[in-house]
This record gives C-alpha cells, structure tokens and sequence, in this order.
C-alpha cells in the first residue's frame, strides 16, 4: 500500500519508510512562521529559560494583523518583537511595509518549497499546501516549543482525495469551489484530516487560485490540504528560489478515507455565497434574494491577490460604488500592491469609490480599517463570517468570490456580475 | 473523538503522579455547536499578550454575562467542533484564567485542542455531555479513564480517555512549564 502526500512528508519529517494514519510521529519542523503573535511566542520562549532559537533562519515572521499598529499596545509589542528578532539574529523579518500577508510573503519570497513541513501560529497555514508543504496552524506555546526543540509531534492523518472535474462557468472561481465543498462537508468535515484536491478544474488553476483551496479548507477543519505538485506550480516557484524544487507526489495506491468528487459545471452552476454566522452556512447567491450591503471587502490571505484585484477592477470599470455602500481593497502584498498600480487595478478601483487598505489583514479579523456597525451587513473575499467577526456582534458578513463583492459594491447589493457588466469570461492574470 | 489527544512517550510518566486525576466541578453553562474562537475570545482583543488579562473579555461578544457567573472549577459543556476558527491561544488562556477547570465538548477542533493541553486546560471529549448535563449540576471527571459522573442526575456519561501523556502536560501546569524542568533538569 503506498502513501498520501501528507503520509509521505511525515514519515520523511520524522526518519521513518512509511507511517500511517494515527500513528504519532515527532518530526523536524523545516520552517516556523509568526505574525504579531510572535510576542506570545517570545514571552512563552523566555519562559523556558532556552537562551537561543533553534535555528533562526528557519523561523519567519511577518507582521500582517495590526499594521501600520492600530494602538499604543499594539506598537508595544510590536517594538517587542522586533528587540528579539534582532537579538536572536531572525534575518526573515518583514516589517510594516515590508510584506504584506504572512501567507502571501512566505510564498511570493519562496520561502515554501514542496515536501516541508511548516507550522505557523495562524490557522490559515494551511494555505502552504499550495506549495506541496505539510502546513498546519498551531499555537503560541506550541510554536514556543518548536522555536526551543525544532521538532513537534504530529498524529498523522487520514487523508480525503477531493477530484474536480471539467470547466467552470463563467464568473465562477476557486471561492465558489470551496465555499461549495465546506457546505457539502460542513465546519467540522474534514476535521483533523489531510486534504488532497486534485482533477483538471484544479490543475488549470493558477497558483493564487490553489491557494484559495488550501487556505479555506483550514474552515472544514482540515489540518493540511494539498494541491497538485505539477508544472505550474513549479513555474512559479522556480524564479523565487536558489534551492532544488521536488516533485512530490501521493503514490497511486494511496489509502483514502473518502473520496470526493465534484462536476465544475454541474455542482457549481452559480456563485457560492457562505451566510452568516458560519462558513459552511453555503446557499447559491439566486437564493438570497435582495440583501443590501453597506461596505464590500475585497482582500485577506484568501482573496487579496492580483487575479482578484484583476477581476474586481474589471468589474468596476467605469462604474462608481453604490451609494450608502463602501468598497474597501486591501492587496494581499507590497509586491501585489505595486504590481497592480502599474496594471492599472488599483485606479480603476479608486476611480469607482473604493478605499485602499495597506497590505495586511485589514479588517477580516475585527481590529481597524473598516469594523462593522450593529445593524450593518457586509460582503467580503475573506475567510470567517463568525457573529462579530468584523465589528458588531450585530452585524453580518457574507462570503464570496472577489467578482461577487465588486459586483455587489457597483449593485449596493449581493449582486452575480453578469448584472453589472457586460464582459464574460475575465481572462486572469497568471501570479 | 479528536485524533490529536497523544504526546510523544518521551515526555515521560512522572509528572502524572503530582496531578490528581479527579476534577469536580460544576456545570456553568451548556453551548452549542461550533463554537468558535471569535465567540470565546473576539479577535479585536488578540493585541492582549498577558495570559491572565484574556480572562477579562472571555465570551464577550456572544455571552457577555457568562465570564462573571464563572467559579473557579466550573465546567463549559458544548457540542461539536469547540473551539472551531483561529489558532489564537487567547481562546483557552481565556477561558482557563477564567477560572474554567474543564471543557467537555462533542469534539474539539485540533487547534484549539492542542492549545488547551498546551496551557494545562482539561478538555474532555464526550458526545453525550451535551444532552446529559444541565446548568448547575455537579460532575465529577476521571480524565485518564474517560469517565464522567454527573453526581446530580445519578449517572455515568461516557467520555474518551484523555491520553495519559495529556493528562501529564496538563498536570505540569502546560507544556512551558513541562519544558522548563526539561531544561532546567
């Protein structure tokens, strides 16, 4: 019997031929990834009385949640944490202004490579499975104890093999995709297992798109979730990197728990919107009927790249925001953000009324730059609708694609695309 | 029942010995499903990096009377996949500063499973709990054996055995302070 993807990175991690699920295997952690919450990590690593990291070129941190610091407290700690990481020599260190997203930078600056493993203090580390990388998000103290030893232990998990078939309609994208899978499973479906998706809808897809799977599967509870190694991926990758790029692949006689198959045409016949207060609350956006939004978010470690920001801009093209509705962007990086000003993105969008955030987390998290007002309903590119997520506990968060949020900012509503612009099928660009 | 309620052997038996097995306490509140990580601990306080003030906006958003009524000892019941969303710590550094002696859950989503053992949080996972535990009822908990006794209604509530090594790291207190004797040793 041959190994999944997930199987074969722990079992390599861990100096051992093979594992299997629910074995607990201790494996060496190849790379360990902090935003603001490095400084639970540093306070927890002071804690142990261990005078130095285990391997500072392989810990990463990238301030994204708070930035530039929204509070007195907030820059506290963030001084904190830049006295350590020039103390313990972190020479990956990426500052306001520097980076961007967490999840965006370690791919763009290719610090992710196939085969890794990664833990990151945010549960959006899934997102690296993109990448071939056994990625999943852990705590402060954990990753404390990671930053002292290097290893962790891990229970190695059964594996789900989700296939996706055939084209997809027009306006249709790897948000639609997921949001769809998570309403079939639910928020707990794929809990404590590896995800593998694969098919020819998935290996079309561009880099940033892969990501959007891996990112959002984290919200089925998966604890890694992979996309094909393939030549795409390694085009990508090839540019970013000095080392060697493997190609890792699951053995075809991989023991599945459950496989799942999706028709990109026929399961996904209209934009997938997740209604508040959860993920996997998943309705076709025909079913909504008129829902008025009062400010649409584009961005996050989800959404915030520059196929989306492409599609938003050529939605809004010529068009202004709805009155009595704001549009707020936030590119996922520097790197987005200044590629997509010279593309002409981010004028069209500013052009239609849209505010744009600097790269980072913006307001998904609920902190700063656009919080929700009790009684106020937004439509957002982001990962979470949980009851006040983004501000009041009397608010809403709709999830969607990033055509959906521009169209519905041009509509003042939740809106599907084709009835704000006559372009059909957008041609995206390939980052 | 959560795949993750192992830690490698080499933590070693000694520190269960010093851990009384045997938590009692009472039910201070029964949830729902899918209670999830901004419902424990919103995420505008994540900038908090004093463990002991999370306690202060435990729940505040979805339950903001809950924190205050909470003993020390008390018990939260809940459905499936507690603990669901972030991975931020605040969320069982809340509720363990809040004096909140055990959760039993339906499950636990991973993160904040590994999280709670991490800071010596008792997390049990037991299907039944939610249908057989009211509000106010005294539970008695044997954490290695998976065994829960609701003393108030007479009966026996069957739970998963928490895996010895757990029970070690959370009788150490959590992993920083397991370490640290590691280290010191």
């Amino acid at each position: 019997m041959g190994m999944t993807l997930a199987e074969k990175i722990l079992a390599r991690a861990s100096g051992r031929t093979r594992v299997t699920p629910d074995e607990v295997v201790v494996a060496r952690v190849d790379l360990a990834m902090s935003h603001e919450n490095a400084d639970l990590v540093r306070k927890s690593f002071l804690e142990i009385g261990v005078p130095r990291v285990w391997d500072p070129a392989r810990i990463v941190i990238i301030f994204d949640h708070r930035v530039p610091a929204e509070s007195e407290r907030t820059a506290t700690t963030q001084k904190a944490v830049r006295e350590f990481v020039a103390a313990q020599g972190i020479a990956n260190f990426y500052d306001v202004g520097r980076g961007g997203i967490c999840h965006q930078v370690l791919a763009e600056y290719g610090h992710v490579l196939p085969g890794m493993v990664l833990v990151g203090t945010d549960s959006h580390t899934t997102t690296h499975g993109a990448f071939g990388a056994f990625a999943t998000g852990i705590g402060a103290t954990e990753m404390a104890g990671v930053w002292a030893e290097g290893s962790l232990w891990f229970k190695v998990p059964a594996t789900y093999r989700i296939e996706v078939e055939g084209d997809f309609r027009p306006w249709i994208s790897a948000k639609d995709l997921i949001l769809h899978i998570i309403g079939r499973l639910g928020a707990a479906g794929a809990d404590y297992r590896a995800v593998e998706f694969d098919g020819t809808a998935v290996r079309r897809m561009t880099v940033a798109s892969r990501m959007v799977l891996a990112n959002l599967s984290m919200e089925m509870g998966a604890k890694v979730a992979f996309t094909p190694v393939d030549r795409v991926l390694i085009d990508y990758l090839q540019p970013r990197t000095t080392e060697p790029v493997e190609t890792i692949a699951p053995d075809p006689d991989a023991a599945y728990e459950r496989v799942i198959r999706v028709d990109a045409q026929q399961d996904l016949g209209e934009p997938q919107i997740a209604c508040p207060h959860s993920v996997d609350h998943v309705k076709p956006l025909s079913e909504l009927g008129d829902v008025p939004v009062h400010q649409a978010v584009l961005g996050s470690c989800t959404n915030g790249r520059l196929e989306d920001l492409e599609i938003a801009a050529r939605v809004v093209a010529g068009r202004l925001v709805a009155p009595g509705t704001r549009l707020i962007v936030i590119p996922a990086s520097q790197r987005i953000y200044r590629h997509a000003m010279r593309l002409g993105y981010l004028d069209a969008l500013v052009a239609a009324g849209a505010m744009i955030n600097p790269p980072g987390c913006g307001p998904c998290v609920g902190v700063h730059q656009g919080i929700l007002a009790a009684g106020e309903t937004c439509v957002s590119s982001t990962n979470r609708n949980f009851l006040g997520r983004m501000g009041s506990k009397d608010s809403l968060v709709y999830l969607a694609s990033p055509a959906v949020v521009a169209a519905s900012a041009i509509a003042g509503k939740l809106a599907h695309p084709a009835s704000v612009t006559r372009e059909s099928e957008p041609c995206l660009t390939k980052i | 029942m959560p795949d993750e309620n192992l830690i490698p052997a080499k933590l070693g038996p000694e520190l269960a010995s010093a851990f009384t097995r045997l938590l009692r306490g009472r039910v201070r509140a029964v949830l729902g499903d899918n209670i999830d990580t901004d419902i424990i601990y919103p995420g505008r306080y994540l900038n908090v990096t004093d463990r002991e003030k999370t306690a202060e906006h435990l729940f505040e958003l979805a339950y903001p009377e809950l924190r205050a009524q909470i003993e020390p000892g008390e018990i939260i019941v809940a459905g499936k996949n507690f603990g669901c969303g972030s991975s931020r710590e605040q969320a069982a550094a809340a509720l363990k500063f809040a004096g909140v002696g055990a959760v039993l859950a339906g499950s636990f989503a991973r993160i904040f499973y590994r999280n709670a053992i991490n800071l010596g949080l008792p997390v049990v996972v037991s299907e039944e709990a939610h249908q057989l535990c009211a509000v106010g009822d005294e539970l008695a908990l044997e954490l290695v054996a998976g065994e829960i006794r609701n003393l108030t209604a007479g009966r026996v509530i069957a739970a998963a055995a928490l895996d010895p090594r757990a029970v070690e790291l959370i009788a150490a207190g959590g992993l920083i302070p397991y370490l640290k004797r590691k280290y010191i040793a």
